[in-house]
């Protein structure tokens, strides 16, 4: 049985290995736990899941596996609906975001949501219930009830009997939601590659004592370069307008790779790249800093990284005079490619919601003009990118 | 020999579990979860409830995993050689002992502490893999093999600042602490403050449980954060009513510094009150 359970973690992608399977064997063996469910279930998940993130795979791995349990959720509490939407901008993951959107915004949802409630109602009774499945159907995390909305997984209000697994209380910490500064580094740190380059300024401990025990006890003193991080890069940050919702998160990663590099360029531009960028926003008409300039400065080893939305009229990234801003001689996608042509490592990062991507032409069209290499600012896609600029 | 939690230290089930397994199957326990949340207290409870000495290896951004092994130090040597101290002559006089090496020549089991070993290089936890799992190591200068009479019971913290190897990872157990909920904050709270009136304590964490929530905090307040807060409104002789914020006017909880110790916070947080009230 416990070999069917193994071969259900590597089906929902944890990685667990042999060794870690023979140990929890092993564990049973030795009694650690007693003949209980939920015992087995933390010890399972203590022998077997080295990293939170993957706990809610892990959750519906169980669930999954040792189904017939009845899936019994009912800690929610009632909020006023008016609250609740402005609460939602706020609190709700992008991935529930970008549902909502995708179904048509807010109030669609709820009329839809209502619509679902009178033909469950059979099967349902009354409106204390919810509707579809969590992370099956977009409704999971919502019921909809008279007084306004039900929204659930807040522990601790009303505790009922809900089976650990099926509460799926990690699910915020998969990978692909959170991301603070921290988590931004340590992505950022797979772009590391320390060498010693520049003047020999710093002691060299170890050498100078081997050196000196040489030397039959007569200080004989080694120097050698700094080590510092080699990786270079050119950031590009979108800044205003649509931006102004990651505001937050483009300056986390702003100080983030600012502290990881050392030879980190950042500027900024306005939805699409032109002929100009500048360095400080509050003076961005006054010191430009032209495109070509930096093609001309930066050597090709620098790597390139585009922070934005993407999300604009297509005719700013396609048509000469394009931009909202002021008339560009050559398109977008004129400088993008030209870029792209001299920085061969290139990844264009985008705040939005990968699931909103397929929805905007815009973030189509720069996507395509990336070769692919857009990725979500999620931990996740952070990794990605990271990975295919050291490609 | 079962660790339950103590009276200092409390422990939900699922963790006293990993705990003893850990024990019984001797492997190494990693413990993660936000800052705060007892990672670095367990190990020492642990100890204590078990009546077995623990030794702490604090690990900093610059700490290699041979300093916890030992040190040879040679410019000890040199300076004496100068000198001409005859010490110099044993090799051994300048081999440091480092807190492996005292775990493992204990002549008792003991509880071995490695904490927020995400602060060191990316590359340290693999240096210790052989350690870790055979618990031996060899000194080179002394020609000699050092080796744990007593398997430790291994506490690891991280703060997740980086990622740790699979390998590494493979060998140990793994448990998260989550931040507690209100049922286990207020046993938390018990065994600090025995004495606490229960009207104070319910608006307090009330209080603070809704200060967590406010969005985009840069800085959630900890349990330790909690507790100090609860120190100044006990000395201040604070009210239960003095933190109700359900009445018309929403009130700032007194003395919020000690739980927002970030400015930035600090003012997001008086905004976003001012502006609750603004809209009453
Ligand atoms: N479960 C708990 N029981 C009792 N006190 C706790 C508990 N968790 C945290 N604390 C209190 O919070 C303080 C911080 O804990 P600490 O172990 O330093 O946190 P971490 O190492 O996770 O950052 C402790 O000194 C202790 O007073
Ligand atoms: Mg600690």
């Amino acid at each position: 049985m416990l070999a069917g359970f193994f071969l259900k973690l590597k089906e929902h992608k944890i990685p667990v290995s042999i060794n870690e399977y023979l140990t929890l064997i092993q564990g049973m063996e030795r009694h650690v736990i007693s003949p209980s469910i939920d015992e087995f279930y933390f010890f399972a998940r203590t022998a077997l899941v080295k990293d939170e993130a993957n706990f809610d795979k892990f959750d519906l791995a169980f669930g999954e596996f040792f189904k017939g349990i009845e899936n019994l959720i009912g800690n929610a509490f009632d909020v006023p609906l008016e609250w609740l939407r402005k609460q939602a901008e706020l609190t709700l993951t992008a991935e529930e975001r970008a549902q909502i959107e995708a179904l048509g915004g807010w109030d669609k949802l709820m009329e839809t949501l209502k619509k679902r409630m009178e033909e469950q109602k059979g099967r349902h009774q009354g409106g204390s219930r919810w509707i579809g499945t969590a992370g099956t159907s977009p409704f999971g995390a919502y019921g909809y009830n008279p007084e306004g909305v039900r929204i659930g997984q807040k522990e601790s209000r009303h505790r009922r009997a809900v089976k650990v697994w099926d509460a799926r209380e990690y699910r915020n910490l998969d990978g692909a939601t959170e991301l603070g500064t921290r988590n931004i580094k340590v992505a950022l740190r797979r772009l590391r590659r320390f060498a010693r380059v520049g003047a020999p300024d710093e002691l060299d401990l170890d050498n100078t004592i081997d050196r000196t025990a040489r030397n039959a006890g007569w200080l004989d003193l080694q120097m050698r370069p700094e080590r510092h991080n080699a990786a270079k890069v050119l950031l590009f940050l979108d800044i205003g307008g649509s931006m102004d919702d990651h505001v937050r998160l483009a300056e986390e990663l702003f100080s983030a790779a600012k502290s990881e590099f050392k030879h980190l360029e950042h500027f900024y531009f306005h939805n699409c790249l032109y002929d100009f960028v500048w360095k400080d926003n509050r003076r961005r008409h006054t010191e430009r800093i032209r495109t070509w300039d930096i093609l001309h400065k930066y050597g090709h080893d620098y790597k390139l990284v585009f922070v934005g939305d993407a999300t604009m009229s297509p005719y700013e990234i396609l048509q000469p005079g394009g931009s909202i801003e002021y008339s560009n001689d050559e398109a977008g996608a004129v400088w993008m490619r030209r870029m792209l042509e001299v920085y061969r490592k290139a990844v264009w990062l985008n705040p939005e919601p990968e699931e909103l991507w397929p929805y905007r032409q815009s973030i189509a069209v720069i996507r395509e003009l990336m070769g692919g290499r857009m990725y979500p600012t999620t931990i996740e896609g952070l990794e990605k990118a990271m990975r295919a600029l050291t490609r | 020999m079962r660790f339950n939690g103590s009276e200092t230290y409390v422990a939900t089930d699922d963790l006293n579990l990993a705990v003893n397994a850990a024990i019984t199957l001797t492997r190494p326990l990693l413990v993660k979860g936000e800052p705060g949340t007892g990672k670095t207290k367990l190990a020492e409870e642990v100890a204590r409830a078990l009546g077995m000495p623990l030794f702490e290896w604090h690990i900093k951004s610059t700490t290699k995993a041979q300093q916890g092994l030992y040190e040879y130090d040679a410019v000890s040597r040199l300076r004496d050689s100068q000198l001409g101290d005859p010490k110099v002559q044993d090799i051994s006089n300048y081999i440091v002992r480092g807190t492996l090496w005292q775990a493992f020549t204990a002549d008792q089991p003991v509880v071995l502490l490695i904490d927020e070993i995400d602060k060191a290089d990316i590359e340290f936890p693999n240096d210790l893999l052989r350690e870790l799992d055979r618990m031996e190591f060899y000194v080179y200068e002394t020609k000699e093999l050092v080796r744990a009479r007593h398997r430790p019971v291994v506490f690891i913290t991280s703060n997740n600042e980086k990622e740790l190897p699979d390998a590494f990872l493979r060998r140990c157990f793994f448990h998260y602490i989550r931040f507690p909920d209100k049922e286990t904050m207020e046993k938390i709270v018990a065994v600090h403050f025995p004495n606490i009136k229960k009207t104070l304590l319910r608006e307090a964490l009330e209080a603070f449980f809704e200060v967590r929530e406010v969005p985009g905090l840069k800085k959630k307040p900890s349990t330790s954060e909690l507790l100090d807060w609860l120190k100044l409104l006990l000395a201040e002789d604070i009210s239960p009513e003095a933190l109700r914020s359900n009445d018309r006017r929403t009130i700032i909880p007194p003395l919020h510094g000690a739980l927002l110790k970030n400015e930035q916070d600090v003012h997001l947080f008086e905004r976003l009150i001012f502006m609750s009230r603004q809209a009453r």
